[in-house]
């Protein structure tokens, strides 16, 4: 690595504790991050001559802190400033003293408290996740922006919005008892899972502008796990999505289209993250405190455990998703274990299971893929045709409508008259 | 005399290098690897999974199992077995056998994410 990659990947990894520190001395997010930035600045003059500090994140702060408190000073007084690198000089005593009272707790609730800012209930999923990119994982307004596909004065004011908002809401700075403490912390997984998301239903040429949110979305995850190591939600979490992120190299074609998990090259699988994801859903299978994260975990680990389609133990998936529909009740998870259903118990018994889903699900592009492909199995071709012809009326991507006209296609050459009289 | 070299590193950092940046890591090191298991010097090595897939079996009486790495700085570290199991439970039970076995101090256990078994050592 370079010179300045190491310090950059370094003010990265230290930025979530530092900016959750000096938001808790400043309460004040604007003062907070310009802080960081201003100890960010001096590190890249000072770490390159000096090493870098034995605690990058206490540095920061310290620095940070002291930055912040000048600049009150100089507006306040306008008196002499004391020499740049006065406080520098004596960092390495202030340092170790400062280290020693950052315990364990306090930054937890730190990190946890800047996480939480974020997810506003008030502000709309993209703003949470806006902001989340940028004050947490530091990310320039420019790359936010590539990922969401809009100007960067638009995503510069969407962000702007985001943060007065957050100042209206006056999140309370004293440490959270145990009850508010887990409120936080569940709303804080969804809107890492909510980052995920963004990345991974990314296709065609969003594709590659978005893969770094599921990385980002991976690494807070793990740094919520550090912080609450017990969680097995929280490890739920971060297997989950690591389950997911490993199959980023299969899920798509060269012209950026979908490949459907039983087509994808399973060899591209990156099995490192599996081997971790894997890990991870023992380690939180052991508390017996079952959950919405661990059970979707426990379905893709399933499937990454599968060598072929045809071993995918799809039982067990069907009693998961079953424990799923309890955890977490929704017409979208019944849909999921209808395609279970159909591989243990067969189409006319998963037919059966999202007909009474039709009216909550009348605009959703899944429910008409799957009922098509169900009915299709059971050669209903008309009734299946309906229902591709709705899907492909629903499809969010390009990618979706290209796969459901493959189906199409399909049956088009099944109901042509040499189709039909060799039909089954 | 065999040794054993121990790589400490800060694993946020190593996590947040891009996916070539760690091919090109471990290429560099592959180089130096095969130097060592050409001359019949390299015994087996091992890449293991972050911190946050650890758990640590602290050897009271009875035996603690508690989530994540041993974090205490008063033990030091003596030695480690590579042990080949089904799943964490099946790696505890045999922590508590060896603590049983040796008790005081703690086991921390971590998946191994790479392993290369090596040659036998001259």
């Amino acid at each position: 690595m370079t010179d300045t990659a190491w310090i950059d990947a370094a003010l990265t990894s230290a930025r979530p504790q530092a900016v959750g520190a000096l938001l808790r001395y400043f309460r004040d997010l604007d003062t907070a991050e310009e802080a960081f930035q201003n100890a960010s600045l001096r590190a890249l003059k000072s770490w390159p001559q000096n090493g870098p500090p034995r605690d990058p994140a206490a540095w920061l702060i310290m620095v940070g802190r002291n930055a912040a408190i000048d600049e009150v000073r100089r507006s306040r007084k306008q008196q002499p400033l004391p020499e740049d690198d006065q406080h520098i000089s004596d960092l390495d005593d202030a340092e170790e003293q400062l280290a020693e009272r950052l315990d364990g707790s306090h930054y937890r609730d730190d990190i946890l408290r800047l996480l939480f800012i974020c997810c506003h209930p008030e502000l709309p999923a993209t703003q949470q996740i806006a902001l989340a990119l940028r004050i947490v994982s530091g990310l320039s307004v420019k790359q936010i922006a590539r990922a969401f596909l809009v100007s960067e004065a638009a995503m510069e004011q969407r962000i702007t919005r985001a943060k007065a908002r957050v100042a209206e809401a006056n999140v309370p700075f004293e440490t959270p008892g145990p009850v508010e403490r887990s409120e936080r912390l569940a709303a804080v997984a969804a809107m890492i899972y909510l980052i995920f998301n963004e990345g991974y239903s990314a296709s065609g040429d969003t594709v590659q502008a978005r893969s770094s949110l599921c990385e980002e979305a991976i690494r807070l995850a793990r740094l919520l796990l550090r912080l609450f190591p017990s969680e097995p939600e929280i490890m739920g979490l971060t297997a989950l999505l690591l389950l997911q992120h490993a199959r980023a190299a299969s899920r798509f074609n060269s012209a950026g289209e979908v490949i459907l998990l039983e087509d994808q090259d399973r060899s591209l699988w990156n099995q490192n993250m599996i081997t971790e994801g894997v890990a991870l859903i023992d380690k939180a299978m052991r508390h017996r405190r079952s959950g919405a994260y661990q059970i979707q975990a426990a379905i893709a680990a399933l499937h990454a455990r599968a060598e072929r389609p045809e071993d995918t133990d799809w039982k067990q998936i069907d009693l998961l998703y079953g424990a799923l529909e309890l955890a977490q009740p929704s017409p979208v998870v019944t849909l999921n274990r209808a395609v279970a259903v159909s591989k243990v118990r067969g189409a006319e018994a998963a037919l059966e299971m999202i007909e009474p889903l039709a009216s909550r699900l009348s605009n959703y592009f899944h429910f008409f893929g799957v009922r098509g492909a169900l009915l299709m199995q059971l050669g209903r071709n008309e009734e299946a045709r309906v229902a591709f012809d709705r899907a492909i009326a629903l499809a969010n991507t390009s990618a979706e409508a290209a796969h459901i006209r493959m189906h199409l296609d399909r049956l088009m050459r099944d109901s042509s008259p040499r189709g039909a009289t060799t039909g089954k | 005399m065999l040794y054993a070299i121990l790589c400490y590193h800060d694993e946020d950092l190593v996590g947040s290098w891009s996916k070539e940046q760690d091919e090109a890591v471990m290429k560099k090191l592959a180089v130096v690897q095969e130097k060592l298991a050409k001359q019949g010097r390299l015994g087996p090595v091992a890449r293991l999974l972050p911190t946050t897939a650890a758990a640590t079996l602290r050897k009271e009486d009875p035996p603690l199992v508690i989530d994540g790495p041993y974090a205490e700085t008063k033990e030091q570290l003596l030695g480690f077995y590579v042990i080949d199991c089904k799943n964490l439970d099946e790696a505890l039970d045999v922590a508590r056998d060896l603590g049983a076995a040796n008790p005081g101090g703690a086991y921390e256990i971590r998946p191994v994410g790479l392993f290369a078994p090596g040659g036998p050592v001259k």
